[in-house]
């Protein structure tokens, strides 16, 4: 299972052939103040040094949410979205549940972008799929249904089918769905990791879907939350899972994907980790 | 303090729930009035708790298995407050607006305003404007609490507070909001009450908005 991303001339692979992707998550002004401003104000230069700064740090694919309070969405998510254009080649995703926001950012967009998202909520995917076919786009399908979050593994696979299936009824293909097997916040429950974990395998192994987990949700409300991340990943990456949206900035989890990538099978006489390392010892005599 | 209350403060403070139940039962037994269990003892560790967690020396999980104690305590303190006729701080329903799943945040709220000898009602997660409307119609609480922790769904606040309006009951109801992407100025845009950015906080709005 293959899925591509694309931005002009520019294609990222997603698939458990290819290294892990990062959908870089730090454009987004939620509990952010200085770039909810500006952003609010139509000023997308600190949504510009975001993208440059995470493109750097190893983003593979840009996430962009411009969900200010009280802003015009669609105008401020197209706004931002030509911003980030001008300055980075990385796909983008666009992040909204406003069909209105979606369609202008889409529709500026010279590519394959990827919509974040829809759920398996059947009023949610009748609005979400036909945007998706309209624009050629991929999209992000969260596993809550009509009825919240499914408990368990095997309630998840099931609404992972059936999400799939209502993907097919538009016309888009499996391998343009990227399943987000949720992950919830394990302060609050000492389980949601494992059973997070056990839906990731499930669906790789029955449905052979590609994931994308929303990755630092799961340590709030923990101190050393960046260790827990980076576990979390490296454990749900054996599993099957093959992108995630998550803050590249953070040393400690772009290392633990390159081990991942490594050790998956997918760094070729692990040039990409040892050139990594030998950055790390650079920018370190350099500090 | 009384040693014995001593006793129960640490363990709510602690999530010690067998110790907080041992404790509470040999106040009780020892004839400490009910209603100084409740705000010397368990209160009184809530608010520290609540403290700890503003300040960031307290995880979740650590306020979670506090107030499990403290909801332990109470079901053996509840049958003896009730002849002392207590009054509850004040009544508060609590939701997380329709569209959005998350309730962390807001059962950390309610666990708080619980703590805080609120009688708290719970309409759970993805709450759409009308039962909000229905269940101020028939609940008649003194405040409203509302979440949102998306972006996406933060809009629904305004929605439903213009429901409420037009159902005639925004003078009926005070009504706090929070969650992440959630600013003091926003909830004034709106037209909220108020704006709390933990969960400690919450319970120091609602106590104000009482007092209003």
């Amino acid at each position: 299972m293959e899925t591509t991303l694309a931005l002009n001339d520019r294609t990222i692979f997603i698939g458990p052939q290819h290294p892990f992707v990062i959908i870089g998550e730090r454009i987004n002004p939620t509990r952010r103040k200085k770039l909810a401003e500006s952003m609010a104000n139509g000023d997308f230069s600190l949504a510009q040094d975001e993208a440059c700064a995470q493109v750097k740090a190893g983003a593979h694919v840009l996430d962009v949410n411009a969900g200010v309070p009280g802003g015009d969405e669609p105008a401020l998510l197209r706004g931002a979205t030509l911003a980030v254009l001008e300055v980075t080649k990385a796909p983008l995703c666009f992040d909204s549940a406003d069909p209105d926001a979606l369609a202008a950012a889409l529709s500026v967009y010279p590519g394959k972008a990827l919509i974040n998202s829809t759920t398996a909520e059947g009023k949610m995917m009748d609005v979400i799929f036909p945007l998706a076919r309209q624009h050629g786009a991929a999209v992000i399908g969260v596993l809550t249904n009509d009825k919240g979050v499914p408990a368990t593994a095997l309630e998840r696979l099931r609404t992972a089918e059936h999400l799939l299936k209502r993907a097919g009824d538009f016309g888009i293909r499996v391998e343009d769905i990227l399943i987000d097997p949720l992950a919830l916040v394990v302060s609050a429950d000492d389980q949601a990791g494992r059973i997070t974990l056990e839906s990731i395998a499930l669906i790789h192994t029955e449905l052979g879907a590609n994931m994308c987990l929303g990755a630092s949700n799961v340590s709030f409300g923990l101190p050393d939350r960046k260790i827990v991340n980076a576990a979390f990943l490296a454990l749900a990456i054996s599993r099957g899972l093959t992108s995630a949206i998550t803050d590249p900035t953070a040393a400690e989890i772009q290392t633990t994907l390159q081990a991942c990538d490594l050790l998956m099978g997918n760094d070729s006489y692990s040039m990409r980790w040892i050139k990594a390392f030998r950055a790390r010892q650079k920018a370190a005599a350099a500090a | 303090m009384d040693p014995k209350l001593a006793t129960i403060y640490e363990a709510v403070l602690e999530g010690d729930m067998p110790g907080a139940k041992a404790g509470i039962q040999a106040a009780l037994d020892a004839g400490v009035a009910p209603i100084t269990i409740l705000n010397d003892g368990m209160i009184a560790a809530m608010a520290e708790v609540g403290k700890r967690f503003e300040e960031g020396d307290y995880y979740v999980p650590e306020m979670l298995i506090s107030a499990r104690a403290m909801q332990a305590g109470l079901a053996i303190l509840k049958p003896h407050l009730q002849s002392g006729g207590d009054q509850p701080a004040g009544t508060v329903m609590i939701g997380t607006v329709k569209g959005d799943l998350h309730d962390i945040g807001k059962n950390l709220v309610a666990l708080m305003l619980e703590g805080a000898g609120f009688e708290v009602r719970d309409l759970g997660v993805d709450v759409s404007a009308d039962k909000i409307v229905e269940a101020i119609r028939t609940g008649g609480p003194d405040i409203l609490a509302l979440s949102a922790l998306l972006t996406t769904t933060m809009p629904y606040m305004k929605i439903t507070i213009e429901a409420i309006q037009q159902a005639g009951l925004r003078d009926k109801v005070k009504i706090m909001v929070g969650g992440a992407p959630v600013t003091a100025e926003y909830a004034s845009q709106i037209g909220a009450d108020g704006y709390s950015p933990d969960a400690s906080r919450a319970v120091r709005l609602a106590h104000t908005l009482m007092n209003a």
